[in-house]
This record gives C-alpha cells, sequence and structure tokens, in this order.
C-alpha cells in the first residue's frame, strides 16, 4: 500500500480549481490524512495555466511533491504540460468531450452529462476524486453543502445531485487510488501560511493593520478583514505602502498591536517607516512575503531574495530581528513571537516568509492557545505622570506608556532626541540615545531562536536553509540518509540576529556543508560568512521562481555526494 | 475655559516675527477653548518649520516623517477614538511630500483637523519653492521664477466635499484662534489652510501681502457651488473664514470595532480566536 499519494490539478485561471483543491484539501483532512497543496497559479485573472500539488500522507509530509500518481487536467494544455511530471502508471483525467487518442491510464469524464452546466463541472471534479480517493460520502457532502450555502437551497441541492451523480460515475468508471493508510481520526486543519499567520496575530492581540495589497501578502489584510468587527481589529488599505506603514506607526504609538503585510516591491517603500519605527522605538511587526523580483519581477511565484532588503532596510542604524518560518505550523507561533518581541524591545520586527508558504495548505493540529506564552504590553501604570519620560535611559528599554491613558504625556519624536522625546542636536544626548537605543540588542539576544537541526553531530553532509527551505532540507536529509549517506540538516528560523554558539561548531564539524536557498547569489550562506566567518562553498541554489523540492535538491547534490 | 498656560512655553526654534508663533498661539488658545487638557489630545506632526510645533505644546505628541503627518494620525483616531488628534506642518510636507496623503484624508473623513502652516516656501530647507509657491516668484531653485502653476488646497479640498474646509491668517490672531477652535470642534476631517508668513525666505508673501488681501467670506458654508466659488479665488483678494461644510458621520463612528474606545485596553477573546481557528477544521 502507498504512504503518499500526488496529485496535481490543472486547468486555466477562472476555472475555479482553487475551490476544488481547497474542498478536497480539507476532505483529506477530515478524513484523517496529512496534506500539502501547493499552489502554482499566473498572475492572471483568466486564462493562462493553473495547477495545484497535492501531497496525500498517511504522516506527516514536508516540502512539495515532484512526481504525481494522478492528473486532473481541466484544459488540454494541462495534460501536455505536466506529462513529465507523471509517475509510471499514472492516472489522467481528462474531458470526456475532447478528441483525444486513447492512451494508458487516460480517462474521460463525461462532464457534459455530469454537469448539465459549466458551472457544476467543479463539484463533478470533486465527486469523480473524491470516490476515486474513497473519501466519506457524508464528508463531500457537507463541504459542498458548506460551499454553497449562502447562495440559498435550490443551488445546495443541485449541487448535491451533481456530487452524487458523479461519484456514481466514478464507483463504475474510474479506478480507485484510495487515500494512503488508515483514517487516524485526530482533528487537523487544513491551512496556509498566510492563514496560519492571521491566525497567530490574532491570538497575539493584534488591533491594527496597515497594508497595500500585493501578492502574495494581500490574504494576510483579507483574512484579518475578515473577523475584523469580531475580534476587534481595523484593518486599513492605505493610500500607498508609505501611508500602510507609517499607519501602523501612529496606532502602535496608540497602543495598538500592529501588523504590516507587504512584499518586496512594497517593502521597498515602506523603508522610511522602518527607520522611523528604530529611532522612536515603536513597536511594530512587517511581513514581507517574498516573491521574484527584481522590480515587480513574478508577481504569483516565490523566491527567498528579500533577505538583504529586510536586514538593512532603513537608513541609520539600530536594532531588528527577523524571523522566517519554515511550516505553517511556525508561521502561527512566529508571529505570536513577533508582537512580543516587538513589544519587549520596541523596534521593528520582520517576519520574512514567500509566497509558496503564503499560499502552501498544510494539515496541522489545532494550535493550543492555552499554552501560548504571554504577549509583552506597554506600561499601563501612569505612575508619577510629571516625572514620566518616554525615553527614559537608565535602562535600555524605556517605560512605553499610551497617549490618552492617564495623564503621563507621551512624546514620539523621529529626530534624535532627548529622554522627553524632543528635539535635540546635542552631541553627549546623541550619543549617550543611540548608545541606549543600541544597547537593546541584549533584549533580542535573550530570545534569539536557535535553528533546528536533523541528523549526526559530525555529518558528511550538512544542508543548510532557512525559512520555507528548511522542510525540503530536512526531508532531503532523510532520504539521504535512508540510502546510507550521512546527511544531515540546519535551519535557520531566525536569521537576524544569529547567535553563532548555537551552530558554529555543527558548521565545522561536517565534511562538507551545502547552503540551500531560494535565490541566485546565495544571501543566506553570506551572511552567514560576515557573522561567523565561516563560508560555504558549496550551494544549491532556485530562483525560476518555483519552490524547492527535494527532487531538485538531490538532482543538484549529486556531482557534490560523488566528490565526498 | 481652561488656561491656556497649561500647554507650557518653550524656547523656539523660529525666526522672531515668523507667522509660525502666532499659529502657535492660536492653537494654544483654540484647545483652552474647547476645554482640552495636554493628555486629551495629541499633537501629530511631519517635517519642517512648523511642523517642530509638537515639541512647543505642553500634551502628547507625534513628530513623524516629512509628508508623513496624516497616516499616523488617523491610525491613531482609529484605534483610540476618544483622543483629539490634531495635525500640523507646512505647505511642503502636507501638499507635497504628503499630497496623496491628503486626498486620501479626505475621502476617509476621520474626526480630525489639519492645520497647515502655509507660508508658500520651503521654510527649513531654505527657500525652494513649495506647490502654494506663486507663478513667477523667483526662488533660489527657481531663477528664472517659479513655472508650475501653484496648487490650490481650498479648492481641491472643497471639490473633494472635504467636511470642513477654512483658511485663516496667522496675522488675524482672533480669527486664527477661531478657526482652529471651530475645527477642533467640528465632527469630521477638518482642514484649516492658515497663512503663516514666512519672513526669512519668502519676501512676497509678507504680513503686508496677506493682511490687506485676507477678507471674511460672507457666503453659507454649506452651499458647495458657493464654496466652490469662494475656493477659486486667490490673489488681489483672498477669502478666509469656514469656506465650506458638510456635515456627515465621520469613519471611526462607521466602524463597529472603533465604538467600544481606545483598542489598546481591550483583552484578547480567546475563545473566538479558536473558533476562528476551528473553522478551517
Ligand atoms: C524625506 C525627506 N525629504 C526631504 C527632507 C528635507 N526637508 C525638510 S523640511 C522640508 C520642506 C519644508 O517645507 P514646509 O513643509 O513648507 O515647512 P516649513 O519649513 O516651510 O514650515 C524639506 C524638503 C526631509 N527632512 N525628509
Ligand atoms: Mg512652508
Amino acid at each position: 500500500m502507498r504512504e503518499e499519494l500526488h496529485l496535481i490539478l490543472g486547468g486555466e485561471a477562472g476555472q475555479g480549481l482553487d475551490t476544488v483543491a481547497g474542498l478536497l484539501g480539507k476532505a483529506v483532512v477530515r478524513s484523517g490524512r496529512h496534506l500539502l497543496t501547493v499552489q502554482h497559479v499566473m498572475s492572471r485573472v483568466r486564462g493562462g495555466h493553473n495547477n495545484f500539488r497535492m501531497r496525500l500522507a498517511s504522516r506527516p509530509v514536508q516540502g512539495p511533491p515532484d512526481t504525481f500518481d494522478l492528473l486532473a487536467a481541466m484544459s488540454r494544455e494541462s495534460v501536455d504540460l505536466h506529462r513529465e511530471r507523471l509517475a509510471d502508471g499514472a492516472v489522467i483525467l481528462v474531458d470526456g468531450g475532447w478528441d483525444m487518442p486513447p492512451e494508458p491510464g487516460l480517462i474521460g469524464i463525461p462532464f457534459a452529462e455530469l454537469a448539465s452546466r459549466p458551472v457544476f463541472r467543479n463539484v463533478a471534479l470533486m465527486g469523480v476524486l473524491g470516490a476515486m480517493l474513497g473519501i466519506g460520502a457524508d464528508i463531500l457532502r457537507e463541504l459542498v453543502a458548506d460551499n454553497f450555502r449562502a447562495k440559498g437551497d435550490q443551488i445546495v441541492s443541485s449541487n448535491l445531485d451533481v456530487l452524487a451523480a458523479a461519484m456514481k460515475w466514478a464507483a463504475d468508471n474510474a479506478p480507485s487510488l484510495p487515500l494512503p493508510g488508515e483514517g487516524d481520526g485526530v482533528t487537523r486543519l487544513a491551512m496556509d501560511g498566510n492563514q496560519a499567520l492571521v491566525l497567530g496575530a490574532l491570538a497575539a492581540g493584534v488591533r491594527f493593520c496597515g497594508y497595500y495589497p500585493m501578492s502574495p501578502a494581500t490574504s494576510i489584510a483579507e483574512g484579518l478583514a475578515q473577523v475584523a468587527v469580531d475580534l476587534g481589529v481595523v484593518v486599513e488599505q492605505g493610500e500607498d505602502e508609505i501611508a500602510a506603514a507609517n499607519m501602523a506607526l501612529g496606532a502602535s504609538y496608540g497602543g495598538a498591536r500592529s501588523i504590516v503585510p507587504t512584499s518586496g516591491g512594497g517593502f521597498a517603500l515602506m523603508t522610511e517607516a522602518v527607520s522611523l519605527a528604530g529611532v522612536m522605538e515603536t513597536p511594530v511587526v512587517f511581513v514581507v512575503a517574498q516573491r521574484p523580483g527584481p522590480a515587480t519581477g513574478l508577481a504569483t511565484r516565490t523566491e527567498q531574495a528579500d533577505l538583504e532588503l529586510v536586514l538593512r532596510a532603513g537608513h541609520g542604524e539600530f536594532h531588528r530581528a527577523i524571523l522566517a518560518p519554515a511550516t505553517v505550523e511556525d508561521c502561527f507561533h512566529l508571529t505570536h513571537k513577533a508582537f512580543d518581541l516587538a513589544e519587549k524591545f520596541q523596534g521593528p520586527v520582520f517576519i520574512l516568509s514567500d509566497q509558496y508558504l503564503a499560499s502552501a495548505v498544510q494539515s496541522v493540529e489545532p494550535f493550543d492557545l492555552g499554552a501560548l506564552p504571554p504577549v509583552a504590553g506597554p506600561d499601563l501604570s501612569d505612575a508619577d505622570p510629571d516625572a514620566y519620560r518616554r525615553y527614559d535611559w537608565s535602562a535600555p528599554v524605556s517605560p512605553r506608556r499610551i497617549p490618552g491613558h492617564g495623564r503621563s504625556l507621551v512624546l514620539a519624536d523621529c529626530h534624535e532626541h532627548d529622554e522627553k522625546g524632543h528635539i535635540i542636536e546635542a552631541a553627549d544626548i546623541r550619543v549617550r540615545m543611540q548608545d541606549k537605543r543600541l544597547a537593546k540588542l541584549d533584549v533580542l539576544r535573550a530570545e534569539i531562536l536557535p535553528p533546528v537541526s536533523t541528523g549526526e553531530d559530525d555529518p558528511d553532509l550538512l544542508l543548510v536553509g532557512w525559512g520555507s527551505s528548511g522542510e525540503v532540507l530536512r526531508e532531503v536529509a532523510a532520504v539521504l540518509q535512508a540510502r546510507g549517506v550521512r546527511a544531515a540538516s540546519l535551519c535557520f528560523t531566525q536569521v537576524w540576529p544569529l547567535a553563532p554558539e548555537t551552530f558554529l561548531q555543527r558548521l565545522h564539524a561536517a565534511e562538507c556543508v551545502v547552503a540551500v536557498e531560494g535565490n541566485s547569489t546565495g544571501q543566506f550562506a553570506r551572511l552567514l560568512r560576515e557573522a561567523t566567518g565561516f563560508h560555504i562553498a558549496n550551494s544549491v541554489l532556485r530562483y525560476d521562481g518555483r519552490a524547492l523540492t527535494a527532487g531538485y535538491v538531490l538532482e543538484r547534490l549529486a556531482p557534490i555526494l560523488e566528490a565526498l | 475655559m481652561i488656561d491656556s498656560k497649561i500647554y507650557g512655553e518653550y524656547v523656539t526654534a523660529w525666526c522672531p516675527g515668523c507667522g509660525n508663533h502666532d499659529v502657535l498661539l492660536a492653537l494654544k488658545d483654540a484647545l483652552a477653548r474647547q476645554d482640552l487638557e495636554p493628555h486629551q489630545f495629541a499633537l501629530v506632526s511631519g517635517i519642517g518649520q512648523a511642523a517642530k510645533i509638537v515639541h512647543y505644546v505642553r500634551g502628547n505628541g507625534f513628530n513623524g516623517l516629512h509628508g508623513r503627518a496624516l497616516p499616523p494620525a488617523q491610525a491613531l483616531k482609529l484605534v483610540n477614538p476618544e483622543l483629539k488628534v490634531v495635525v500640523e506642518s507646512g505647505d511642503g510636507c502636507t501638499y507635497g511630500e504628503g499630497g496623496n496623503h491628503l486626498l486620501a484624508a479626505i475621502r476617509r473623513n476621520l474626526d480630525i483637523t489639519l492645520i497647515v502652516h502655509n507660508n508658500q516656501i520651503y521654510g527649513l530647507t531654505k527657500g525652494q519653492s513649495s506647490p502654494t509657491t506663486m507663478t513667477g516668484h523667483v526662488t533660489k531653485n527657481n531663477p528664472l521664477g517659479v513655472f508650475d502653476q501653484p496648487f490650490n488646497p481650498v479648492a481641491v479640498a472643497v471639490t473633494m466635499h472635504a467636511s470642513f474646509v477654512a483658511r485663516s491668517f496667522s496675522g488675524f490672531k482672533e480669527h486664527a484662534a477661531a478657526t482652529i477652535a471651530a475645527a477642533i470642534e467640528h465632527k469630521g476631517f477638518s482642514l484649516v489652510d492658515m497663512h503663516s508668513p514666512c519672513i526669512s525666505f519668502n519676501k512676497v508673501n509678507t504680513f503686508a501681502w496677506y493682511k490687506s488681501r485676507c477678507k471674511e467670506v460672507a457666503h453659507d458654508p454649506a452651499n458647495w457651488d458657493e464654496a466652490m466659488k469662494a475656493a477659486m479665488v486667490f490673489g488681489e483678494e483672498i477669502p478666509i473664514g469656514v469656506i465650506y461644510r458638510e456635515e456627515r458621520p465621520s469613519k471611526e463612528t462607521l466602524l463597529p470595532q472603533c465604538r467600544d474606545g481606545a483598542m489598546y485596553r481591550r483583552p484578547v477573546d480567546m475563545d473566538k480566536v479558536a473558533a476562528h481557528m476551528m473553522s478551517y477544521a
């Protein structure tokens, strides 16, 4: 019996494949299996070619799949585009109405019969796939009914009829490709990185989101907007990214935990606000969901090429923390942590994710909300208000009071300033204030997340990655170990500041170290060298806009392994 | 009415005789007329000579970046509707670098007041032309005189149906204070285009120049056509006073999540977070 099943659903933009992939993913998770769905879409509203790649398994899955057991092609182009990715004996589902030469595995779905109107095609496809996978009829019916509930009973019942007919047709005419393993009965969520990030922000008490739409970050603001009234969040679309980021600082000054989701191009416009957060000592969480650049690049594709931008953004010298989630679970936990860190050191904290992670749907167990650590908050004491000094330099982190809370007066300033927040030019005050701000590094240092490592302490091959490349590395290391290679992985979920004492030894102890990154110049390897002096001589880089996969990495590791 | 001494006395970085001194007095006077204690309001500014005013008033303050006074001010109002928010900055900061924010702020219509110290010049950077510098004005950066047509903030605001649009002149102290007080009292976005002469870098638009031209308007500010007519006048005569007023609910009163007061006081409702989480099951 298979441990995994890989499906690919391909078709044009506007055909609604995202809905099929979403509902099917939920059905798989409700059947007690694990899931990863990776989105490959073009930056267009109609036409072109989109596809959704699904990895279904009886155990937790890691990176995106490379080969597929089933292709559901909703456009003819899709068959040719994905043929080379199909495993031996793969099933190809097409529209029975197309004039195609027969071939082994090719099955025509009689959409003309099953879906009396084109709008029913997606539910028909879901019925066929659901039946082939052996998903319970109840699960499918409930998902379809929930999906169409808002459109009224009539629409629900006609869709349920289409579903039933499609399932029956598949039972009689299509091969069975049962879901791997047995359902384990565990409740799981089917969630993408941005949805988990939103949840993490909500659990941390986010109160303000300033944004300007830009893929792949927009769904964060939209996700917050959906629950804004119920959970008490102001989600404001700025007139531009400059406004969005400066708004977040105003909101944070007012005591509201603030988040700014964007992508590289939008973030470029926000850099003045990053510097402002630094000098004003105002907590703020930026999310930079990377996509390929330079400039507009590939709008709906993935890359890890904005590390250096985020690391250096903003004029002048000040500290920041950069967290880089590797998984959907990380998106939740690191966002929650980011709010705490931002308040504790009073400055900008970044979540550096990417299009792959933002839109990759993974099965995760519900987060234990009760077990989350508390999130630091401002000083709401109002003790001795006349003596209050916003930038009291008796300690690196000064008490941050909130305007309008009590009688303390709060003056936040973008110039160099004195303890009260008043503009100054005196050399000695400038130096003392800059030193005070720089001393906050200790607060960040105390909380650095060490990299996640797998494998032996002195491996022959050590794969080093960061952010979303981490999961793939763990998978590659495991595959190599199974082949007898002493491989290990080291994945950074915090890329700044770094704590060399937590990993440098491992770099030195490995026979061969390879950096694996989703960019064309090895930015993280360069950063590691700057921070530690350690030079990683080998790299596997990907910058074609597609996510790293185990297959991609293994293929490029082959010559390095031969030389070992 | 409280005593305006409560707002303190500070040494300023303004030239003796600068209109900004009068704007400062007018602002303090207006705050006092509104019975606002220092902890009940926040002044938000950008960068320029005018923008330094935040440092010369005892109260809460946010001195932000050049051009960026309005975005943080609006967000502050959204997350704490109980706070009075007054924005002050120069013509360059507000109409130049921050021009797009002004258009958006008029559309958003939050209950905040914007006072623009309009000296028709870049003061802090010593005399370059601003968006309101008049055509033909010879400045350091325009030795042949400014070719560009000046921006008319009052006309733009009236065109967009900004909910309160006024013009005043710092030299008319009572007019300036009363106009600011009316703007603060108005529920909704209020713009006061406050002509405040720069004695060092604008030798064209001087005290005397404004004084002889500024005349109180006589039309009904609720009449948009009349307001538009007055808004288009600027030159030999400069209409001052409330040019346009339109009552409509401000945005923070329309957003349900802003109705329970300051957001920082609200605890996280973990049950609701959990319910949202389980919608993904
Ligand atoms: C981003 C940025 N650009 C340019 C400047 C330089 N600068 C400071 S004030 C100013 C213009 C000020 O003119 P205005 O807003 O009219 O204020 P005034 O000094 O006349 O009161 C400029 C260009 C700056 N501080 N920041
Ligand atoms: Mg000016």
